[in-house]
């Protein structure tokens, strides 16, 4: 938006052509230099689009043409034309509706208390603060581990058995859950590894938008003899609506593609879900259909309606933007 | 970053409390996967489970280091994310560059296009992707895996943004003026500006690689894994011993770890400047 240089790229080239005509050499610089300058920027941008185009902007439109075909992982190279077949057997498939819900649910049981969490430590992060950056350092460490690190642990810690959780939560007098093979139990699971995860990222984010309010604003707020808390709704949240809808839509679509935690809380048989497909995401279901039941065409089918759900919340995320900017 | 706001009351014993709860909560998985990798998986398999480490860690480090592959992982991997942040900060900084700083025909749709495209996650394109390795013959290769990740659209918009604020127009142009080409601008007051950000994007870029996760899970095989791809095959019981899982956990995490003690406010600052970019 600032790039406002004047400079029109034959500016400098066309009074060296016109200046010296008779001079070989120079007019061959001059050529050089007008052809440097026409061609220069796509040359700065070519390695860029080259892998981007081959390798993500082609293989997302292939994905939608291949979830009109029948191919099977074992003959990829034959492809039948199937139509909409795959989006209707898709729609029919319970497994599939099953899916959508636990996305749905545990995108829900993750962002909402991941965001208000990281919104309340960003606050406390906020004030003057001893030892500023161990804070920082410390609340971005989950963010450092791995999904693949992170699920591990939280798995044994929510063993049925032996793990932790069910040990502290026997001591406090309730009985043991099992973890993995209850329905609320296991998304629940799944959801407090991607909050651990993400919570201090996150408050890092509105950390560095609530120290772009402008001092004054707190400054009038405290004349007016208003509590910290009072500020904190009244001056903190209203700037920071940009930053909290960015993270909304940033931990939305990181919701709906959620893959890892859940493949590995269910150990060996980790596609699934679960033994009754309690957790299986959009993500698990596509790798199923793919890897599991050799069908290219029907995973491609999932891939794309992600990505029209994607194109749903982008939209959302447009007309919200234009609601908060009218708002003022 | 160390201004604050004046009129920002001091944190008060409360504050301290809850932030060191949170930490608590925090850090409390990471140790307890030391403590869990320090015992045997019988001791693990009895409750209460230990609290306090036991004297199999170097055993069970040196199980998973050979058995279950991770030191061919690490290697692995610091090969892909070094390759992957040196590919996507070099591409990025001169893509960013001429779509802040140059003047060229279609500029507007192809940042447009970029940025556009900058939120749908890649993880959608894995079916064709797969199928063009499976052609290549590449399936199973690291290259597989780096190419694919060896640029970033967030990468572009974000150097485009710094740029434009860091690099001044006027600069530029001298250097046209003096007849400099492309390249030279590009070497001598582009890379000098840009280095803050490129720091920033590199790191982010890293650590971003590291964890990466489906398409890694999805091209490589347990012959040749990277971390991540390693310790799903822990997961999903290829070894069945849990302390060795836990001690695979924390040599796949450590490296990460460490660095980021080391250059903990650096971090920090990137994620943050990132932030107001993004």
């Amino acid at each position: 938006m600032t790039a406002t240089s004047p400079a029109t790229p034959t500016t400098p080239a066309a009074p060296t052509t016109g200046t010296l005509p008779q001079d070989p050499p120079a007019s061959r610089g001059a050529r050089l230099h007008r052809w440097d300058v026409r061609w220069g920027p796509y040359a700065l941008i070519a390695p860029f689009f080259l892998f981007f185009a081959v390798f993500t902007l082609l293989p997302l439109l292939y994905t939608g043409w291949a979830s009109l075909h029948r191919i099977e992982l074992t003959a990829p190279e034959r492809a039948e034309w199937a139509g909409l077949h795959h989006y209707a057997r898709l729609l029919r498939n319970p497994l599939f509706w099953n899916a959508l819900r636990n996305t749905l649910v545990i995108g829900v049981l993750s962002t909402v208390p991941q965001l208000l969490t990281a919104l309340a430590l960003a606050h406390l992060l906020h004030s003057r603060l001893r030892a500023a950056t161990f804070w920082r350092v410390a609340l971005l460490t989950p963010y450092a581990t791995s999904v693949a690190a992170a699920t591990l642990v939280f798995s044994l810690l929510y063993g049925r058995d032996h793990g932790l959780v069910n040990w502290v939560l026997g001591a406090l007098g309730a009985g043991p859950v099992d973890w993995q093979n209850g329905t609320w139990s296991a998304r629940l699971a799944v959801s407090s590894i991607v909050v651990w995860r993400w919570t201090g990222y996150n408050a890092l984010l509105y950390l560095a938008a609530m120290q772009a309010v402008p001092d004054e604003l707190y400054e009038s707020a405290e004349l007016d003899g208003a509590s910290r808390t009072r500020q904190f709704l009244h001056v903190t949240v209203p700037s920071l609506r940009p930053t909290i809808l960015f993270t909304v839509v940033v931990s939305t679509i990181g919701a709906l593609q959620l893959f890892g935690e859940p493949l590995l809380f269910g150990g060996a048989g980790g596609q699934k879900g679960g033994a009754s497909h309690q957790f299986q995401t959009l993500g698990l279901f596509l790798y199923e259909q793919g890897w599991f039941t050799y069908h290219l065409g029907r995973a491609c089918a999932v891939a794309w309606t992600m990505f029209l759900l994607l194109l749903l919340i982008a939209t959302g995320h447009g007309l919200a933007r234009r609601l908060l900017r009218k708002d003022g | 970053m160390t201004t604050r706001a004046r009129g920002h009351s001091s944190a008060g014993p409360l504050t301290y409390a809850a932030l060191a709860l949170v930490t608590a909560v925090s850090l409390f998985p990471l140790l307890w996967t030391a403590v869990a990798a320090s015992h045997d998986s019988a001791r693990l398999a009895r409750t209460p489970p230990p609290l306090w480490f036991g004297g199999h860690l170097p055993h069970n480090l040196r199980v998973a280091w050979t058995d279950a592959g991770l030191g061919l992982a690490l290697a692995n991997t610091v090969l892909v994310a070094g390759t992957v942040a040196l590919g996507t900060v070099l591409c990025c900084t001169v893509a960013g560059f001429a779509f802040a700083r140059l003047r060229f025909r279609g500029s507007r749709p192809l940042l447009l296009l970029t940025v556009g495209t900058m939120m749908v996650p890649p993880q959608l394109g894995v079916v064709p992707l797969f199928l063009l390795m499976a052609r290549l013959g590449w399936a199973g290769e690291l290259r597989a895996v780096v190419l694919p990740a060896l640029v970033s659209a967030f990468g572009v918009f974000f150097m485009r943004q710094y740029l434009s604020g860091a690099l001044p127009a006027e600069l530029v142009e001298a250097a046209r003026v003096d007849g400099a080409h492309t390249g030279r601008v590009v070497w001598h007051v582009v890379l000098p500006a840009a280095r803050p950000a490129m720091v920033v994007l590199g790191m982010l870029s890293f650590v971003q690689s590291w964890n990466d996760f489906f398409w890694p899970v999805v091209a490589l095989t347990q012959e040749n894994p990277t971390v991540q791809v390693a310790l799903t095959g822990l997961g999903r019981g290829y070894v069945p011993d849990q302390a060795v899982v836990m001690a695979g956990a924390l040599l796949g995490t450590l490296p990460l770890l460490l660095a980021f003690a080391l250059l903990g406010r650096r971090i920090t600052g990137g994620v943050m400047q990132g932030a107001l970019k993004g």
